[in-house]
């Protein structure tokens, strides 16, 4: 063999032991948290509140303010988020304004979330008087996810291409109308994936609704459980795993976790394909 | 009849000078095409007549162009209707990602008719214009990005028709296109000037005498001669114009 091909094999295997690895790793972590959380789930503990006098632990409270949480969140980032990317990329002219308005939104999306947590708990908690609640926690994750949800809808605007929006000016249509039927149709992929990239973040986050949100495990309808603290899913995880010690309990909400997003991603892939597929219709 | 004049019109994107003092009197109903080397402001000429350069934010105009007698550039003026009266078709056929359906009925739903009926025998009447009906009537409801180039641009010229203009502005409409679907629209350009005045920027000298009425030469932001067609690639007045359809340059 000469020098070419050991140096060509070499790297080859080099290569294949990178993927293995790092397929493995994520199978590997995967498998574990499944193993050690799927049989310490069942229907009591997804359908109860905990209670103390029966000495019973239930998770359901934890996934409806998970699902507030979320809902909450959405409502707030996705006009804010596709209204700045709309103004960014169709109105505004000043370019080095939209580069600043640009760069403040990625060092938004670059500080770590405990910060955000922070900043939360003195505006919204303290300032606004809001006190340890999901409606604190909610807001305090728009602002850390405006800059992903204002992002992409900002790219999938810019691919749309120029020729549309000068075929509806041809037409004599107004600014707006060439927004509303031309433009936006076009990017609702991106706001879309925008939107799932916030909830995958806002499924996982801790750190920031610890200073915000609260640990209440109290089962509320939607409105009472906006003012009220509560612990979402993964706060819970947190709390379930240092203080009570409830490891079982912990790896039993992991594996959900590792579910909700599994299914997450999938959905986003396929909501992609399926506006890929009516845009070519 | 001239439907469209322009006096002394300047134009500039930014610092360099586009159109240096055209003067054209545009005939009513007929076919004028613009000819020049690429960069010679033809294109940015055909852009000024509906107002598209109001698009780009560094354009300066001086001068004036009026349509019907209106200076179209004065503060009266609402752009959307000057584009309802000059409708454009563009170099690359551009269908908007809806069916062919509403493509046709994008223009007339835009200038406010909802009514179905009526949408129906616009869009009818439209295609039928644009001679793409037979082609597509079973398949109106179907997305028009799946039609052939050629068909994708005379659902572009239907498209246009819809909104009823006096004026199409054509930007190199056949420059994308086979030979074929080139002829279909040069055959369709001559029953459309029964009714409307059709300004048509080419490349093509052969496609300006096989179509026009008059031509245009346009050099370096200058117009350099006006005239009927025929005489003009007979007997060009103009030394450069001589040049340039001789082929000399360009």
């Amino acid at each position: 063999m000469n020098k070419r091909n050991i140096y060509n094999w070499t790297m080859q295997i080099l290569m294949w032991l990178a993927a293995g690895i790092t397929a493995g790793l994520t199978l590997f972590l995967l498998g574990y948290v499944l193993y050690k959380g799927l049989p310490n789930i069942t229907w009591e503990l997804l359908s109860t509140k905990p209670s103390y006098l029966t000495d019973r632990i239930g998770i359901l409270p934890d996934i409806l303010n998970t699902v507030y949480i979320i809902l909450t969140t959405l409502v707030f980032v996705i006009p804010l988020g596709v209204g700045a990317a709309i103004y960014l990329t169709e109105y505004a002219s000043n370019k080095r304004v939209v580069a600043m308005i640009e760069y403040a939104a990625e060092t938004l999306s670059g500080i770590p979330s405990i910060i955000y947590g922070l900043f939360g708990s003195l505006f919204f908690c303290q300032f606004m008087d809001l006190d340890k609640s999901l409606l604190a926690g909610a807001l305090t994750l728009v602002i850390m996810n405006l800059p992903t949800v204002m992002r992409t809808t900002q790219e999938s605007l810019k691919t749309v291409p120029q020729s549309y929006r000068e075929g509806a000016f041809g037409l004599g249509a107004g600014k707006w109308r060439v927004i509303r039927t031309v433009v936006l149709p076009g990017c609702v992929d991106g706001v879309v994936t925008g939107c799932i990239l916030s909830i995958g973040r806002i499924v996982g986050e801790s750190a920031a609704l610890l200073f915000t949100a609260g640990f209440a495990h109290a089962l509320n309808g939607f409105v009472d459980a906006l003012f009220t603290s509560g612990s979402t899913l993964t706060v819970a995880l947190y709390m379930y795993a240092t203080e009570g010690g409830e490891f079982g309990v912990a790896f039993a909400i992991a594996a959900i976790l590792m579910i909700l997003t599994l299914i997450i991603n999938l959905s986003a892939s396929l909501i992609g394909k399926y506006f890929e597929r009516k845009k070519n219709a | 009849m001239s439907i469209i004049t322009a006096k002394d019109l300047c134009l500039w994107y930014g610092a360099t000078q586009a159109l240096k003092n055209i003067n054209i009197e545009i005939p009513e109903r007929s076919i004028t095409a613009l000819i020049g080397p690429s960069g010679c402001g033809k294109s940015t000429f055909l852009k000024t007549l509906n107002r598209m350069n109001d698009l780009i934010p560094s354009v300066r105009i001086e001068g004036t162009v009026t349509y019907g007698g209106q200076d179209i550039f004065a503060p009266s003026v609402d752009v959307n209707d000057l584009r309802k009266e000059i409708g454009m078709v563009f170099q690359k056929p551009n269908p908007f990602p809806m069916s062919i359906y509403d493509n046709i009925a994008y223009g007339p739903r835009t200038h406010g008719i909802k009514n179905k009926i009526q949408l129906d025998d616009i869009v009818e009447e439209a295609l039928q214009g644009a001679a793409i009906w037979d082609e597509v009537k079973d398949r109106l409801k179907k997305s028009a990005l799946g039609l052939s180039g050629g068909q994708q641009q005379r659902l572009c010229i239907a498209r246009a028709m819809a909104v009823k203009p006096k004026v199409l502005l054509m930007d190199e409409p056949t420059s994308a296109l086979d030979p074929i679907s080139t002829s279909k629209i040069e055959d369709l350009t001559q029953q459309l000037k029964k009714d409307y005045t059709i300004i048509m920027v080419t490349h093509n000298m052969q496609q300006a005498v096989r179509i026009s009425d008059n031509t245009a030469f346009f050099l370096l932001g200058e117009l350099v001669e006006f005239g009927d067609t025929e005489q003009m690639f007979s007997q060009p007045q103009d030394k450069r114009t001589e040049d340039y359809i001789t082929g000399r340059f360009g």
